[in-house]
This record gives structure tokens, C-alpha cells and sequence, in this order.
């Protein structure tokens, strides 16, 4: 893949729920190795529009092109279009009735149709790499936010996808939990991991983020570096918008 | 000759009403339950043709007595072919029992959070796939409580086979009633007998369901 090649290139994308229109004319360019945090007032389209980045929403009109390859979700088979796109959920999303490392390697096994000792191996790097290589055999049900968090990381990065979508990642967390997931993804930013964060952490956004979209009513009001964002954003809205989570 | 006369005399002859009950409840159960999960599936789906197909034949079902559903699948039947009573009355039961057991998985397979799905899916498997591996086993668990109540039931329906000849509990009170005129003992006899089949089933059905859920309690058993 040319270094140039956008991980993900979205054109007039457009989306409704029923009537409501809530994307409107969406463009936006992911390059690789670029990190991406949406901001919004809840409402605002940001966690719609990285759904339909992995086609969990399916768009109403419009482009997504990932890796260069413009998908029609009618005709390209998404489930290996999902496969290089990693997702995290506010609400974690483990499966209940397996274990911690079962999680990790349930895709690697059925999906990746690895041998059982290949996925156990490299779900256990995985699990080592989020701090939780010893909770690999129990069940989710025993443990705290922020370590289900951070399994559901390690689950969606045993895929080796070639980038990661967090949809508001610690919004579902204890705020003494919230630093410990926030650290996993600030060591996946370092490493290079192409990522667009949906969250409510503007420090995180700050200080991880390459570039902050700012999201109203389903349209990007303005984007740009962390410092022009949250120092002279150009937009009132913009400003209103910080002035209130700040 | 009084009450316990009455049923300690009887006990060799209910032996095989006990064995023919089982086996028909079981094997209407069986039927049920492959009935169940499939006209489930049907209701899930998101075709529109299948929802109401499914609504058709729970309606269908519902709608009309077990006994008739009995005596036609029996007496109805063997002008065209005489499937015997045991096989009639167990088809009887299962497709009376497979519209309930198909709403208790509906029911189960909807209370699964979508966020299941959508986790499953944004790891690249396909939608068969997360429903067998990551829906089901979750929804399957969820039904045992309601289906063990709809066991019972099925357990206590399966008398109304009595009425097509098949050798049960139920007709074998009923032989026992005419051939002594014991009325009331006769049937509280065999009351006895449901109640003690119900506890058994109560108790397995309970041992299921703790069993399985082991995990969701946290419980380390690798």
C-alpha cells in the first residue's frame, strides 16, 4: 500500500434514521497512521458516522472508499472488509459465556480459521499488551470497566486490523477506570495504529490527537490541529460547543 | 378396598402408562424444540414473507385445541396413513409445543443485546456465524427457565393422547376407574403420579440451568 493512499476516504456521505437526516454531506480523510478524534454534542452524528465506517450502519448515499477500494456493500463482501478495521464499543461488547481469552480468539479461530495454539499464542500477546494476561481465563463477568475495555481492545487488535474505531471507549466507565483504557490507546497511537476516537475526553484529544473534527447536526462545522481546535477555533459553534466541556 | 389398597394394587400396571407418558412427552418435546427454533428463526428474520409464515403457524396452533390437533393428526391421518398412535400423538404434541417454544425463542434470541451482534460482526464474522456462536449459546440459556415451565405443561397436555387410545397415565386411570368404580381414588392416583413426573423434571430442568450458568456468575471452570 502507497504511503499516500488514505486509510479511509469518505465522499458526500450521507445518512437517515427514518426522516431524520442525521449525516449530512459528510467528507472527511483518514490518512494512515493518523489520529482522528470526532467531537459533538451527543446527537451530533459523530458515532453514526464511525459506524458506518465499518458498515454498521449501512450509508444512504455516498462514498466510503477504505484502502482505496470503494465499497458497495452490496456487492463486496464486508466481513472481509471488517476484518481490517477494528471496532470498540462504549459498552464493551465482550461475549459473556466465554472467557477472557476465549474473546480474543473466538474471530482468530472462526473468522481468521486459525489452529487453536496459534489464536491462544497470539491472543495471549494481545492480553499481555493491555495488561491482562492474567485474567485470561476468566469470565468478563469478574471484572472491572476498564479491564473489559481493554479486553474488548485486545480482542478487536488480535484481528491485526490496519486501523481502530473507538466509539466513545471510556464513556461507559468509573472516571478512576477511565485513565487505564486511555493509556492502552495512547501506546497504540504511539505505535503508529491509524485511529479515529469518538470520545468526551478532550485531554485525551489533545494530547494524542493529530487532528479534532468538530461535529454539529449531522455536518463537520471544522476540523483541524488539537491547538487551533481548542485555542482559536475559527467557528462560533466551535467555540460555544468547548467553551461548555471544557 | 380403600385408597392405599387401591394404589399399592395398581403400581405393576401404571409401569408401562409411566414409560408410554415419558416417551411421548419426549418425543413431542423433541419435535417441539426443532419446531420451535426453526419457526424462531423465521421470526427473527428480516424477511417479511417469513415473519408471516411464522405468525401463521403460531396462530394456527394457538388458535385450535390441542385435542382437536390430536384427533386430527390421529383419526384424521389414518384414513391416508396410520402412523400409530404413539407417533401421531408425539407429532401432535410437537407441533402444539413448537409454536409456544418458538415465541420462548424469539423471545430469548431479541433479549440478546444488539451490541453482541455488532461486536461479532465488526470482527469479520458473517451473520450465521454470530448468531451460532455468539447469540444463540447467550439466548439458548435465557430459554431454559420459560422452556422448563413449557415442559411441564407439555408433561401434564400429553394426557389428552388418553383420547386416541394410547396406553398413558391418564387412560390407564380411566381403565382402572371403570374396571373398580374407584372414582375419585383412581384419579387422585394418577395425580399423584404427574406430580411425582413434574418434581423429577423440575429438578432436572433446574440442574441445567445451574450448570449453565456458571459463567455468567464468573465462575472459573477451564
Amino acid at each position: 500500500m502507497s504511503k499516500q493512499q488514505p486509510a479511509i476516504e469518505v465522499k458526500s456521505l450521507n445518512k437517515y434514521f427514518g426522516k431524520l437526516h442525521v449525516l449530512k454531506d459528510i467528507d472527511m480523510t483518514i490518512n494512515e497512521n493518523e489520529v482522528v478524534v470526532l467531537i459533538g454534542a451527543s446527537g451530533s452524528g459523530k458515532s453514526t458516522l464511525l459506524r458506518c465506517l465499518n458498515f454498521l450502519e449501512m450509508k444512504n448515499g455516498g462514498e466510503i472508499i477504505i484502502e482505496g477500494e470503494n465499497i458497495d456493500p452490496k456487492k463486496d463482501n464486508l466481513n472481509t472488509v471488517r476484518q481490517r478495521i477494528g471496532m470498540v464499543f462504549q459498552h464493551f461488547n465482550l461475549f459473556p459465556h466465554k472467557t477472557v481469552i476465549g474473546n480474543v480468539i473466538e474471530a482468530l479461530i472462526h473468522v481468521k480459521k486459525m489452529n487453536k495454539e496459534e489464536a491462544v499464542t497470539i491472543g495471549m500477546e494481545y492480553l499481555e499488551k493491555v495488561g491482562l494476561a492474567e485474567k485470561a481465563k476468566v469470565y468478563p463477568r469478574t471484572l472491572s470497566g476498564g479491564q473489559k475495555q481493554r479486553v474488548a481492545i485486545a480482542r478487536a487488535l488480535a484481528m491485526e486490523p490496519d486501523m481502530m474505531l473507538f466509539d466513545e471507549p471510556t464513556s461507559g466507565l468509573d472516571p478512576e477506570l477511565v485513565g487505564e483504557v486511555l493509556e492502552v490507546m495512547k501506546n497504540l497511537a504511539k505505535e503508529g495504529m491509524t485511529m479515529v476516537v469518538v470520545t468526551h475526553e478532550m485531554g485525551f484529544a489533545r494530547e494524542v490527537a493529530d487532528r479534532v473534527v468538530y461535529m454539529d447536526q449531522g455536518v463537520i462545522i471544522e476540523e483541524g490541529a488539537p491547538d487551533v481546535i481548542f485555542e482559536q477555533a475559527a467557528e462560533e459553534r466551535t467555540q460555544e460547543f468547548l467553551s461548555r466541556v471544557l | 378396598m380403600g385408597f392405599w389398597e387401591l394404589f399399592i394394587e395398581t403400581i405393576p400396571g401404571y409401569k408401562d402408562a409411566i414409560i408410554n407418558t415419558i416417551n411421548i412427552t419426549l418425543l413431542g418435546l423433541l419435535i417441539g424444540l426443532g419446531i420451535g427454533l426453526f419457526f424462531a428463526f423465521l421470526k427473527v428474520s428480516k424477511l417479511k414473507v417469513l415473519n408471516i409464515i411464522a405468525d401463521m403457524y403460531i396462530y394456527l396452533v394457538r388458535g385450535t385445541p390441542l385435542i382437536v390437533q390430536i384427533f386430527i393428526l390421529y383419526f384424521g391421518l389414518v384414513q391416508f396413513v396410520d402412523l400409530g398412535r404413539l407417533l401421531s400423538g408425539g407429532i401432535a404434541l410437537g407441533i402444539h409445543n413448537g409454536a409456544y417454544i418458538a415465541e420462548i425463542f424469539r423471545g430469548s434470541i431479541q433479549s440478546i443485546d444488539r451490541g453482541q451482534t455488532e461486536a461479532a460482526r465488526s470482527l469479520g464474522m458473517t451473520s450465521t456465524m454470530s448468531m451460532r456462536r455468539i447469540v444463540l449459546p447467550q439466548a439458548l440459556r435465557r430459554a431454559i427457565p420459560p422452556l422448563g415451565n413449557q415442559f411441564i405443561i407439555a408433561l401434564k397436555d400429553s394426557s389428552l393422547v388418553a383420547f386416541i387410545g394410547f396406553q398413558d397415565l391418564f387412560n390407564r386411570a380411566q381403565r382402572i376407574q371403570s374396571s373398580t368404580g374407584m372414582a375419585m381414588e383412581s384419579y387422585i392416583i394418577v395425580g399423584i403420579y404427574y406430580l411425582i413426573l413434574v418434581l423429577i423434571l423440575t429438578f432436572i430442568v433446574n440442574r441445567i440451568e445451574r450448570a449453565l450458568s456458571k459463567s455468567e456468575r464468573g465462575v472459573d471452570h477451564e
